[in-house]
């Protein structure tokens, strides 16, 4: 007999003595928790999302479309970044004002190539404003999930209001399960010494978030 | 079981050790009293916390109910991705797999992101036997091994160590490991965090194989999911070429929207936060993106038994998100070591009996470390009925009777007249003799609960009557450790 039939069969014997729950999946759950917590405008949405994330510590800016590029261009310099990741999928317009050298997000680039980089400028699928979280899942203005995690610097450029769910619920009705997910909550951080909280382990130190006016 | 925790003391002896040290219960108060002030107010955010708490509470009973139904659809799902399945009974043949397969890739060296399961079976003990070397990556986690030490906390293992304590493991130790300290390291706990990236980063860059464990598993999907906050995490789960994930088989969920609960249950009920900072998800393998390997592999190792006993069962609902621990009055004193496993707090005392079953001394007296107030009950986000299981739990150490071991019924001996039997009743001593811990628990207890244990759930007592009693407030058991107490005099 195998583990598997093993397993399962101690599952089966454990589950003999009570009588069948026949309740399918769909009943067997009260859902009678809010899809939302409150009621806000748009707008206000937005506000709550950058009020969350610079809780966390992160860096929030916010720019409309004759901003960004600018914008991103002073965010990289202040940093001191010589060498800036892109991903293939980046709006061109993005990254035109930036000085530093551009490097491409090969797939034969060794972890070590990525580890010289100083700073990284992607987009994301979307944000969450309870609880000021933004998720990547690896698309073209994203990249692989090992470029915004090496670099120490990561840029994230998020549509607002157009890419913003005011709540967990929300965000997971609009992602796509089985494509790589990174949620991020606000740079790197541990408590582990004396309860202190302490800003950047091993992801990203410096987490900026640009909120991109997509209103118009 | 774990070889680190075999020959353990009985959790009466290791929590007078506790007790004594006056720095651990200074750090083990400090820290438990501020994370429940922290996770009050994240989860007073929520208007709806109870509708998330019994959903939640709703999600995992139904997943039990229709276990063999959702594992078989996980696997489907995880192969259909490009994962591999794995199926193990017990610690042994999950390490042996583990090991199988880190060998398979030609490696010595893994990373590993902290995991309660793989502590719970010792595989870093088993790897090492058969020269492998595991280099654990949560801080906490890097902290307890350097330190030749045990964890004491599900979410901050290093706990019952303060900074400068820590400063002086990083100073001796980290040369033995990889990239000693940095000269004049301070004890900051910025510094000290700096010195753990420095130490990791290359381990993280070139280390092949990385191993881990779940928080949730998406039976429809095949999509695992990994809560952290240092980035420790995403290293492990995204830069090696191999990854392998050991997972209790109660870590299933149905659906991905089923992750809506617990996904804002479990980081305000852990780390107090609206979100951790990093939350990884993956399905299987995804070309030219992270592990071109991904292996999982499924633990049953006592689940299964705990799964057959109608009373305990709800246990295997646990996230692990260690509230419990920080509003017990009991783990408050006696600290995480007392319990003699991976699971300290409420939650060890209830499921490591379950999982290891009561033949030893430690395993029978861990239903007696507790007073029975039931705070661990008002905190828990899937509402386990803690005292529920600990008085049931005590009974079956006092009485005896059918159980199932090893997926095969059996029928216990009572304690009566065994080492196990002193042990329960040093044990609720312990609890009894510690005016903190029980006075801290009888408010608490004749304010909110309400016992609906069908015998006492004194040892003594049922020793000698085995009545079934209607209902038993938390008072009658003090009254009658009193009367016996007192009639006794001494060590009982
Ligand atoms: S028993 Fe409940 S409160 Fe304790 S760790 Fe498990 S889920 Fe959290």
């Amino acid at each position: 007999m195998s583990s598997k039939d093993i397993v399962l069969g101690r599952v089966r014997r454990a589950l003999a003595g009570a009588p069948a729950d026949t309740t399918p999946y769909e009943q067997a759950i009260a859902r009678a928790y809010v899809r939302e917590h409150g009621r806000r405008t748009t707008e206000q949405t937005v506000d709550l999302l950058a009020e969350h994330l610079a809780d966390y510590r992160a860096h929030v800016h916010r720019t409309d479309a004759a901003g960004l590029a600018g914008l991103i261009a002073r965010l990289l310099t202040d940093r001191g970044a010589r060498r800036v990741l892109v991903p293939a999928g980046l709006p061109p317009q993005w990254p035109a004002a930036v000085d530093a050298t551009r490097v491409e997000d090969r797939p034969d680039a060794t972890h070590d190539d990525l580890d010289s980089v100083d700073s990284v400028v992607t987009g994301c699928a979307l944000a969450i404003a309870e609880t000021g979280t933004i998720v990547l899942d690896a698309g073209p203005a994203q990249g692989r999930r090992r470029i915004t995690l090496v670099p120490d610097h990561h840029v994230c450029v998020i549509r607002a209001p157009g890419q913003v769910v005011a709540s967990l619920p929300q965000a997971l009705e609009r992602l796509v399960p089985t494509r790589p997910l990174t949620w991020i909550s606000g740079p790197s951080a541990t408590s582990d010494i004396e309860l202190q909280r302490v800003e950047g382990v091993h992801g990203p130190r410096r987490l900026d978030v640009v909120l991109l006016d997509d209103a118009g | 079981m774990s070889s680190t925790f075999l020959g353990l003391p009985s959790f009466p002896v290791a929590a007078r050790e506790s007790t004594r040290d006056g720095q651990l219960r200074a750090n083990l108060r400090h820290a438990t009293h501020t994370i429940r002030a922290k996770r009050a107010v994240a989860v007073g955010e929520l208007s709806d916390w109870g509708e998330l708490r019994a959903a939640g509470a709703a999600i995992k009973d139904h997943t039990l109910a229709h276990l063999d139904h959702y594992l078989q659809q996980l696997e489907q799902a995880v192969t259909a991705a490009g994962g591999h399945v794995h199926w193990a009974a017990d610690a042994d043949e999950a390490n042996r797999i583990v090991t199988d397969l880190v060998h398979a890739t030609g490696e010595t060296e893994v990373v590993k992101v902290k995991s309660m399961a793989t502590q719970e079976i010792g595989l870093n003990e088993a790897l090492a036997a058969q020269g492998i070397r595991a280099y654990e990556t949560d801080l906490a986690e890097l902290i307890v091994q350097l330190g030749d030490d045990r964890p004491s906390h599900i979410l901050v293992p290093a706990i019952h160590k303060n900074r400068a304590e820590i400063r002086d493991i990083f100073r001796t130790q980290m040369a033995a490991w990889g990239r000693p300290a940095p000269q004049g390291l301070s004890d900051e706990p910025a510094a000290l965090a700096e010195a753990a990236r420095l130490h990791l980063r290359q381990k993280f860059l070139h280390t092949k194989v990385g191993i881990s464990g779940a928080n949730f598993m998406v039976a429809d999907t095949g999509t695992l999911v990994v809560l952290e906050s240092e980035g420790n995490g995403r290293m492990c789960l995204t830069l090696p070429e191999t990854l392998i994930s050991v997972v209790g088989i109660e870590k299933i969920v149905p659906t991905f929207r089923d992750l809506e609960v617990f996904l804002q249950t479990l980081p305000r009920s852990s780390t107090a936060e609206r979100m951790n900072p990093y939350t990884t998800m993956w399905t299987g393998t995804t070309d030219g993106d992270g592990p071109k390997e991904f292996h999982l592999v499924l633990l049953d190792n006592g689940r299964t038994d705990t799964l057959a006993d109608t009373v305990g069962r709800q246990a295997l609902r646990c996230i692990r998100c260690s509230a419990c621990l920080n509003v017990c009055p009991v783990y408050e004193r006696a600290g995480g070591h007392a319990y003699g496993s991976a699971y300290p707090g409420p939650i060890g005392a209830i499921l490591t009996p379950q999982l290891r079953g009561t033949a030893t001394e430690l395993d029978a007296s861990l239903p007696y470390a507790s007073s029975l107030c039931g705070a661990c009950y008002d905190v828990c986000p899937v509402a386990i009925d803690i005292p529920d299981i600990l008085v049931h739990l005590r009974q079956r150490v006092v009485e005896g009777g059918e159980t199932v071991r090893g997926g095969v019924k059996t029928v216990l001996e009572p304690a009566k007249g065994h080492t196990t039997e002193r042990a329960a009743m040093r044990a609720a001593r312990w609890v009894f003799t510690h005016p903190a811990a029980f006075a801290a628990g009888r408010r608490a207890a004749t304010a909110t609960r309400r016992l609906h244990s069908r015998r006492l759930p004194g040892p003594g007592r049922a020793w000698t009557d085995t009545r079934d009693l209607p209902a038993v407030p938390a008072q009658s058991f003090r009254a009658w450790w009193q009367r016996t107490h007192t009639t006794k005099g001494g060590t009982p």
